[in-house]
């Protein structure tokens, strides 16, 4: 192998490198200049970079750069900066009564707005993206006008903040049913499932409906009413309409019925702040079901 | 080009060039890594902070072994929508005690750094059941099997001393009690005092709802911790960091 680079013998040809193995020659096509150029710029910047950002370690930490950059520091302006844009709202949203933001066109559309976007962030996962719960699983359906603890915008506001059945909230609503498969009889419990049955205008037989209306009055009554009619203070459900939570269907009341149901959720006011969750609060109570 | 023209003698001598490249490598490794050992913001202290219980540990294993971590990341980052999303920005503390770390960088699944105590035990054990009960817009595949296969504990302490090898603290004492802290976390109604001594804060119940100790337990509780341990209504972070 020569070191010999050959110079082209004339224009549009290409000279070697001089470097030959075995009679294959390197040609010698140099760069673009436009590209070797903006090689050598992209040098020179990489060195001013390091004097303007975070880059060499030191000792104690690394040189902080001298624009003062810091991720965190960006963070926080940037939501410092949208917060302050949205302060004067948000304390007039925390400043008025809940029940008095409707009286307040302005106040109220940026209540919806904010809930709506807290709503798709905080809540879809259960209550669904349309709002309408899983159907018979448990998850309440939010449009409608059958609540379990309240639908006015006070209870709504209060369900929100502290939570249902939470074990992290002390001041979570609670409320537990027993469950009956240890309390009832088999066939009192066949009877009351006809009764239940019966009062939310379903298929059953009459006789043990009847038998089991006894069975109910007993035991379902002082919380669920002695027409079913549910009681929102301890959030006993209404059985005496067709609307279920965890489905209407014989095999679905039993499982009600024998092991009870103890749905849960959490309560946001670590999560979210007090106009947050007056935002929400306000957004529920607007999807058509409000009281 | 007296310079260049030593360099030819290291692109004609194949020792000399594996050499003085390893060195190059070296210095530039030694360069970048060296100082995350050393430098502060790298090292931030945060309290409340605390090891794996070991049902969280085993979780966290099946997490890994199912590859959740595909489709899930466990980073927030510092950015507005993140912070708005899902909570406070991940700290490097948080996943101190993660070998290996689970932040990931493909979100086919939304993050899971701050997951823990958004969902309740209920909607865990219906989503992972089948994804589409509770989310109709969910590709996820059922993880139904998780609920139906008991939770294999017998090597949880070698499990505890793996992760101790690699800097995790766990003491003799909790390594001891592995077995009987796995258990007493997912029982309901247990004797919690000891797990909670040695694991502040562990949420302690009956996660999968079913009376067996499933891995479906185990996967849930280490949900329910995630991004949970640092309180951050006392804790501020330096802005310069």
């Amino acid at each position: 192998m020569s070191a010999q680079h050959t110079k082209p013998a004339k224009p549009g040809e290409v000279g070697t490198t001089g470097h030959e193995w075995d009679g294959i020659e390197e040609l010698n096509n140099p760069l673009p200049r436009w590209w070797l150029w903006i090689f050598y710029a992209t040098i020179a910047w990489a060195a001013v970079y390091t004097v303007l950002y975070p880059a060499w370690p030191l000792v104690e930490r690394a040189t902080p750069g001298i624009l003062g950059h810091s991720t965190r520091a960006a963070v926080a302006t940037e939501i410092e900066r949208v917060a302050a844009a949205n302060a004067p709202m948000r304390d007039r949203l925390v400043a008025t009564d809940l029940t008095a933001v409707s009286e307040d066109a302005e106040l109220l559309r940026f209540a919806t707005n904010a809930g709506a976007a807290v709503f798709r962030t905080w809540c879809v996962s259960c209550h669904g993206a349309g709002a309408a719960g899983v159907q018979a699983a448990g998850y309440p359906n939010l449009l409608d006008d059958d609540w379990l603890w309240g639908g006015d915008i006070e209870n709504i506001h209060l369900t929100i903040t502290h939570g249902i059945r939470n074990t992290q909230d002390p001041d979570a609503r609670y409320s537990q049913m027993p469950a009956f498969g240890e309390i009832l009889a088999p066939e009192e419990i066949d009877q009351v499932v006809a009764h239940v049955r019966a009062i939310s205008g379903q298929d059953h037989d009459p006789a043990m409906a009847e038998a089991g209306a006894t069975v109910f009055a007993e035991n379902c009554a002082s919380c669920h009413g002695e027409a079913g009619e549910g009681n929102r203070d301890i959030g006993a459900p209404r059985l005496n309409d067709a609307i279920w939570l965890y489905g209407g269907s014989e095999a679905a009341i039993r499982t009600s019925v024998v092991n009870a149901r103890f749905g849960v959720m959490p309560g946001w006011s670590g999560r979210l702040t007090e106009a947050d969750i007056r935002a929400v609060a306000l957004y529920v109570h607007g999807l058509g079901g409000g009281e | 080009m007296a310079f260049l023209d030593g360099h030819k003698a290291i692109e004609r001598h194949a020792t000399l060039l594996a050499v003085l490249s390893f060195l190059v490598v070296t210095i530039g490794g030694l360069v970048q890594i060296v100082p995350l050992f050393y430098l502060e913001n790298t090292i931030e202290k945060v309290e409340g902070v605390r090891p794996y219980s070991p049902l969280e540990l085993m979780g966290r294993d099946i997490y890994i072994r199912e590859g959740c971590y595909v489709c899930h990341s466990q980073m927030i980052r510092p950015m507005r929508d993140e912070v708005e999303r899902y909570g406070h920005y991940s700290l490097a503390a948080e996943s101190m005690y993660d070998h290996p770390f689970q932040w990931g960088s493909k979100r086919t699944g939304p993050d899971l750094a701050r997951v823990g105590g958004r969902y309740s035990d209920e909607w865990h054990q219906d989503h992972f059941q089948n994804p589409k009960s509770v989310v109709p817009e969910s590709i996820m595949p059922p993880y139904a099997f998780l609920g139906r296969t008991p939770l294999d504990i017998a090597h949880v302490a070698d499990l505890m001393r793996t992760h101790r090898a690699v800097g995790v603290p766990y003491t003799d004492e909790m390594i001891a009690n592995a077995r009987a802290d796995l258990v007493a976390q997912a029982t309901a109604d247990g004797d919690w005092d000891a797990l909670l001594e040695r694991y502040p804060g562990a949420q302690t119940r009956n996660f999968d709802g079913q009376a067996e100790l499933t891995e479906l337990d185990a996967i849930i509780a280490y949900l329910q911790v995630l991004g949970t341990m640092v309180d951050f209504s006392t804790f501020v972070p330096d802005a310069s960091r």
